[in-house]
């Protein structure tokens, strides 16, 4: 993408409560950036519930409705139905989630406002594990990785859940990877989403400093090295059937990615080639989605 | 205009004249039937409301919440298990002060299954902070919906209204019901305090720290409290429009009666006739019928209940190693009056069994018999008496 123009308008103030570094702070401040003002945003338990200031404070520009952590897809349906019936039919909903909320405890409710195609964006901020009460393994925690709930010498001992496809699975009609490393890919994702009709998902890779025990600095990087390593491929996928992947980025092997984080210092070399070998032929599964003949980005 | 509707539809009839605009539920027996005339109605647009057919209970309380937030009216209706759900939801309504209303129908709680009615799912709610309207008939169920979202409203708390299965949401009666156009005098349509609007940024729910979060609670303490007297008001401006009142509670054939049933509920019916054939044969005996748990109508039942000799209470519920939930509540606001009422608390009718007006002619018989309760908590046709707990 060139000339690509990244809106001046700040919807997000910096006087926040993020940890240094955060991924997600980030990830908030690019996502309103693309949406605008006509939002409103659910927020279930996360570490957004924090970040956002203490009453009366808050650090974004457009309504917040806290809820209860298993219940984003539910409440931003119902906040959509009461703004439609209101007659406003024009601002979003952004349900704006933690991976535990999305994967985990929010699945239920998320399934059903898919299933439903309620017309709403889900955007989870996938920080890989329980980070606001003090870094805990969830089911979005990838294998190999050290967290409070899976110590030294059990680390994570299943892969990460396929969020993407069990999105897929629902027909929704819109879903999408994003990294702050691609801020112009991300905005386009989003203004695209806020355009179309029904539940769209987006998957955004938000790094953690304090859970992965990474340097601060280094969140942008370790964004960029997750998608060149792939195992965070930057996709869409229209209506859950087509595919749209990414490939004109530089590779990189996961150990590029790996090494820099604390989280995964006790792999051995048989582990980082174990992980390696599954994304490999991950990334050859998703080229089989997308076909022989299939869109190039 | 007057219907055979039973319970059930009666709630969905006055959900139409109450100009909902978003609904929100999930299917549990006994409490389907509102749903289904509700979802007829979206779909013939007798009715112009968003009908979320959402996938628990659980989602069906935080749907209705957000609709609330984004400033729509909004209902749902469950049931028992439907009910313990919801739980968490129901303590958020609350503190986010949104006025949803629901209906619950009483029915017992698992395991085992069971699908008839008592009062166990709705009572463990107490503490939530939602108001709780028991209803004797179909009647009163509908306009109980209309008095719910104007009290609901006026104070910015949830209400729940509460229905026995079966004898109620199955059983058909003539119901005077109306529209909506008639039910906009009484009900205007909702004009929320605040609600999620993009041209007013705010933050709902924000973490709030010791120093502020204690008064908030205070707060909604004084708007539960201040909630009888909406109620009683809600109750006297619905009877000038539609020449029906119940008050917070009913005083039946009290004046000079020696002992006072009190009940809520379906078994309230029953207890009618036994009083009416006691009294036939000069027995000096009345019904208190308990409308309200929360708040809780305390004056009301001092001024009603300290003029008595002797108080049973029918229980259709069990806290477990106490007595009956109503009991309890009604021993805590006789307190203030510094006077011994004899107190006989009576378990009857848990899990769908029949309270017969034989089994209130029993209970009227043993609270006779004696003049100070030998028991703690008397069980009714406890099948092997053993079982029923003695006074230690």
């Amino acid at each position: 993408m060139t000339n690509f123009h990244i809106p001046e308008a700040e919807l997000m103030s910096s006087g926040h409560l993020a940890c240094q570094g955060c991924g997600g702070a980030n990830a908030m401040r690019f996502a309103l950036k693309a949406l605008g003002e006509k939002t409103v945003m659910v927020m279930p338990a996360c570490c957004w519930a924090v970040i956002n200031g203490p009453f009366p404070h808050t650090a974004v520009t457009v309504p917040v409705f806290q809820t209860a952590f298993e219940t984003a897809g539910s409440a931003a349906s119902g906040i959509r139905a009461g703004l439609d019936m209101r007659g406003d039919t024009e601002t979003t909903v952004l349900a704006w989630a933690g991976d535990g909320g999305t994967f985990d405890i929010g699945l239920q409710a998320l399934s059903g406002a898919a299933e439903r195609n309620e017309n709403i964006i889900y955007a989870c901020y996938d920080n890989e594990a329980y980070m606001n009460t003090g870094i805990q393994r969830s089911s979005a925690t990838p294998v190999g990785a050290w967290t409070t709930t899976t110590p030294h010498p059990h680390p994570k001992s299943h892969p990460k859940k396929r969020i993407l496809e069990i999105m897929a699975a629902h027909g929704v009609p819109y879903i999408a990877t994003a990294t702050i490393a691609y801020p112009d890919d991300m905005i386009a994702k989003f203004r695209k989403a806020k355009e179309m009709v029904g539940t769209k998902f987006i998957h955004v890779f938000a790094p953690c400093p304090t859970g992965w025990k990474s340097p601060p600095e280094m969140t942008i990087e370790l964004s960029r090295l997750a998608v060149q390593s792939r195992l965070f491929p930057l996709l869409e996928v229209f209506d859950g059937r087509r595919y749209v992947v990414q490939k004109d980025i530089p590779h990189k092997p996961v150990s590029a990615y790996l090494e820099k984080q604390g989280r995964f210092r006790k792999l051995t070399e048989e582990q980082i080639a174990g992980i390696q070998k599954d994304v490999d032929s991950y990334w050859e599964s998703l080229l089989e989605r997308e076909g022989p003949g299939g869109p190039s980005s | 205009m007057k219907k055979v509707l039973e319970g059930n539809h009666a709630i969905s009839w006055g959900v139409q004249a109450s100009d909902v605009k978003v609904i929100a539920a999930y299917p549990i027996t006994p409490q389907t039937q509102i749903v289904e005339l509700l979802s007829e109605m979206c779909a013939s647009g007798a009715l112009p409301a968003r009908y979320i057919k959402v996938e628990s209970e659980h989602s069906a309380m935080a749907a209705v919440i957000g609709a609330a937030a984004a400033g729509a009216r909004s209902f749902t209706a469950t049931s028992s298990h439907g009910l313990l759900l919801m739980h968490e939801m129901l303590h958020w309504a609350v503190g986010a002060r949104m006025p949803v209303v629901m209906a619950n129908v009483n029915r017992a709680v698992g395991p085992p299954w069971n699908i008839w009615t008592d009062q166990n799912d709705s009572l463990s709610q107490r503490d939530t902070g939602w108001l709780q309207i028991y209803c004797e008939s179909n009647q009163e169920v509908f306009d109980t919906t209309l008095h719910a979202y104007r009290i609901a409203e006026e104070v910015v708390l949830p209400v729940m209204l509460v229905l026995d299965a079966f004898f109620l949401s199955h059983t058909s009666e003539v119901v005077d019901v109306f529209r909506v156009e008639e039910g906009r005098e009484y009900l205007p349509p909702f004009k929320p305090v605040d609600f999620l609007d993009p041209t007013r940024p705010k933050a709902f729910g924000n973490l709030t720290a010791p120093d502020l979060y204690y008064e908030l609670r205070y707060k909604i303490d004084q708007d539960m409290r201040r909630a009888l007297d909406v109620a009683r008001q809600a109750d006297e401006d619905f009877y000038r429009l539609y020449g029906r009142r119940y008050g917070l509670v009913e005083e039946y054939r009290t004046e000079d009666a020696d002992t006072v049933l009190v009940t809520s509920g379906t078994v309230t019916s029953t207890a009618r006739v036994v009083i009416d054939a006691r009294r036939e044969r000069g027995e000096r005996i009345g019904l208190l019928k308990m409308r309200m748990l929360r708040p809780f109508p305390e004056e009301d039942v001092r001024r009603v209940l300290g003029r008595a000799q002797k108080i049973a209470v029918i229980d259709r519920n069990i806290g477990f190693s106490v007595g009956g939930i109503w009991a309890q509540e009604i021993k805590a606001a006789l307190w203030p009056l510094r006077r011994h009422i004899p107190l006989f608390n009576f378990i009857a009718g848990i899990g769908g069994r029949d309270v017969t007006p034989g089994v209130i002619e029993e209970i009227v018989d043993i609270a006779g018999a004696v003049d100070q309760p030998e028991r703690d908590v008397y069980w009714i046709g406890v099948k092997d008496d053993e079982l029923s707990y003695t006074r230690s």
